[in-house]
């Protein structure tokens, strides 16, 4: 998905000269080479300093640009919080904050490295928008959308590679909407970003089951599709929501506080990472399966 | 009162000490409407932000300039107030009506409010805006400068070297900064705080930036060390200043950080703005 991220923003960068992308000290991989040999005045390495990363963002969007602040997940967020709060987001500015290999991609290298409740902190302020697709398509059509708005400040949440192609048969990306990759009418998957595989392994079973299943990527995290996830909730019997992400402040607590608004009927579970450290090492699966979310213990828990 | 000449090789140093007197009268009027307003921090930097924005900033015909000014320790802003008061850029009525419900400024800048380069009031993070402003300009082949006032307590922030770094690894030599050297903050004098950050100076030459000292409250001479730097990289200059300067027990009193005159306070301190004059 990386490689993606960086070739849409290498094409993007071609026909606006306006797009910078500032790096603090990360691998220049796949096309964001080609990127920093091709515009080397707009490819700005801080090295290991993120607060300046973020602040030179600002100020290249104070001055009309259209700047991409691009590591690791925990670095580009959390590393320069104060930065992102009031730089960006108080000031309102088109920037994107990357955060690649966000969740719990970075499985072997422990806590520091892992991005467990970035949704909940990028989503606690105001005028930061956050976008998380699933696979490389969609992190395309992200890309594209993030390189072209003028809204404010995003936070672009992504894997790192190896993602599946989860989008072949899925309606057209719209900013702000839930899309639907297939439709049912029984079971409705919610999900964002690249815990996408699990739920698709999980439609495809509550599918083996007889069950119509919906599967939605809620790509959009901020502003979500309320109106959507109404209607998902009240056109399903049953809606599944899983993501990675701590129990608060994500996908799972808002729908199921729209659930309550509109009093709706259907059964709904949650899925989420757990409101823990955890000092597990393993493969991405792993971790996630450390965290409850395997698809063994999801298909025992949603009989 | 009419503003020098900007963008020329001289600074009429009698105008803007003028000037400088009728800045602080006039914070000293606003002071009497609000019970803080870091009036001892606006006096600091009095003459350097009247230098920038009357010396060394270009004005076009319009008004507008290709130059920035960016307040990074935005706490000392009501000088930047009653300096863009005075060239029309904000009005009269939004001065009075300073941190109140109907108007829009408030004790830290706000950005989109006329002349507000950007919101600063957290400490150390104005210059790293600094050097992205400068890097928009160096990109689009525009000879536009930054200028911007640092406190001496925010360099001890470590975002504040970030910036420092960046600024000269880049080769922005599009960017004056300036540091407001009155040895003070919130709790007590910066050099007892730090006294290895002596002489500040050293640290910003060593950081790859062209520096120069300067007596801060010295209108001529702030103007000159600008003018007269070399180029080539970015320019740091550190101004030695007395927090609280114009009114006499005001300096160098801890206090006068933050908090207002009383009506017998304000009294005294227009006597001897105006006995200065």
């Amino acid at each position: 998905m990386r490689n993606t991220f960086s070739e849409t923003l290498y094409r993007e960068a071609t026909e606006n000269p306006d797009i910078y992308v500032v790096v603090a000290d990360i691998s220049p991989a796949g096309s964001m080479a080609k990127f920093s040999t091709q515009y080397p005045e707009r490819f700005i390495n801080v090295g290991v300093a993120e607060q300046s990363m973020i602040g030179i963002c600002a100020g290249l969007a104070l001055k009309g640009c259209q700047p991409f602040a691009y590591t690791i997940a925990t670095f580009s967020l959390y590393r320069p919080f104060e930065m992102v709060r009031d730089d960006l987001c108080y000031q309102n500015l088109p920037v994107t904050v990357v955060g690649m290999g966000a969740g719990v991609i970075y499985s072997t290298l422990g806590g520091t490295h892992h991005t467990m409740e970035d949704i909940a902190i990028a989503g606690a302020l105001p005028n930061m928008q956050i976008v998380a697709p699933c696979d490389p398509a969609e992190c395309t059509e992200a890309t594209r959308w993030c390189a072209r708005q003028k809204n404010g400040p995003v936070y672009l949440r992504i894997g790192k590679a190896g993602e599946p192609i989860l989008t072949k048969d899925a309606e057209p990306w719209r900013f702000g909407r839930l899309r639907y990759l297939r439709r049912g009418s029984d079971v409705c998957i919610l999900f964002y970003g690249v815990i996408g595989k699990l739920a698709q392994a999980l439609a495809e079973h509550l599918a083996g089951q007889g069950k119509s299943v919906s599967l939605v990527s809620a790509h959009t995290v901020k502003p979500l599709d309320r109106d959507g996830v109404i209607e998902a909730l009240q056109r399903h019997r049953h809606v599944i929501v899983i993501e990675e992400n701590v129990p608060q402040g994500g996908l799972a607590p808002q729908t199921k506080q729209l659930a309550w608004d509109v009093k709706a009927t259907c059964r709904l579970d949650c899925f989420t990472l757990q409101d823990r450290f955890i000092h597990n090492y393993g493969s991405h699966d792993d971790l996630l399966a450390a965290h409850g979310l395997g698809l063994d213990r999801i298909v025992q828990a949603v009989g | 009162m009419v503003a020098t000449r900007v963008g020329s090789n001289r600074f009429d140093a009698a105008a803007a000490r003028a000037r400088c007197l009728a800045f602080r009268r006039r914070i000293l009027d606003i002071s009497q409407q609000v019970s803080a307003l870091h009036i001892g921090s606006a006096y600091s930097c009095t003459e350097i932000v009247d230098c920038v924005y009357y010396g060394l900033m270009r004005r076009n015909a319009d008004g507008s300039s290709p130059d920035t000014f960016l307040m990074s320790k935005g706490h000392g802003c009501m000088i930047q107030y009653v300096i863009l008061e005075d060239l029309g850029v904000l009005s009269r009525a939004d001065l009075d009506a300073y941190c109140t419900p109907e108007g829009r400024l408030g004790v830290h800048p706000d950005y989109g409010n006329p002349g507000i380069a950007a919101a600063t009031g957290s400490l150390g993070h104005g210059l790293s805006m600094v050097c992205g402003m400068a890097l928009a300009e160096k990109g689009r082949k525009t000879d536009g400068r930054i200028y911007t006032v640092l406190s001496d307590g925010e360099v001890q922030e470590g975002s504040t070297w970030e910036a420092t770094m960046m600024a000269s690894s880049l080769g922005l030599d599009n960017i004056v900064a300036f540091i407001d050297n009155n040895d003070f903050q919130s709790l007590g004098r910066t050099s007892e705080t730090h006294p290895s950050f002596y002489p500040v100076v050293d640290k910003f030459r060593a950081f790859g930036w062209e520096t120069v000292e300067v007596a801060g409250h010295d209108s001529q001479a702030l103007f000159e060390a600008v003018s007269g730097a070399t180029g080539g990289k970015p320019l740091m200059v550190v101004a030695k200043t007395t927090k609280g300067k114009g009114v006499s027990y005001m300096e160098n009193v801890p206090i006068w950080h933050y908090r207002s005159p009383s009506k017998e306070e304000y009294r005294r301190a227009i006597e001897e703005l105006e006995a200065a004059r």
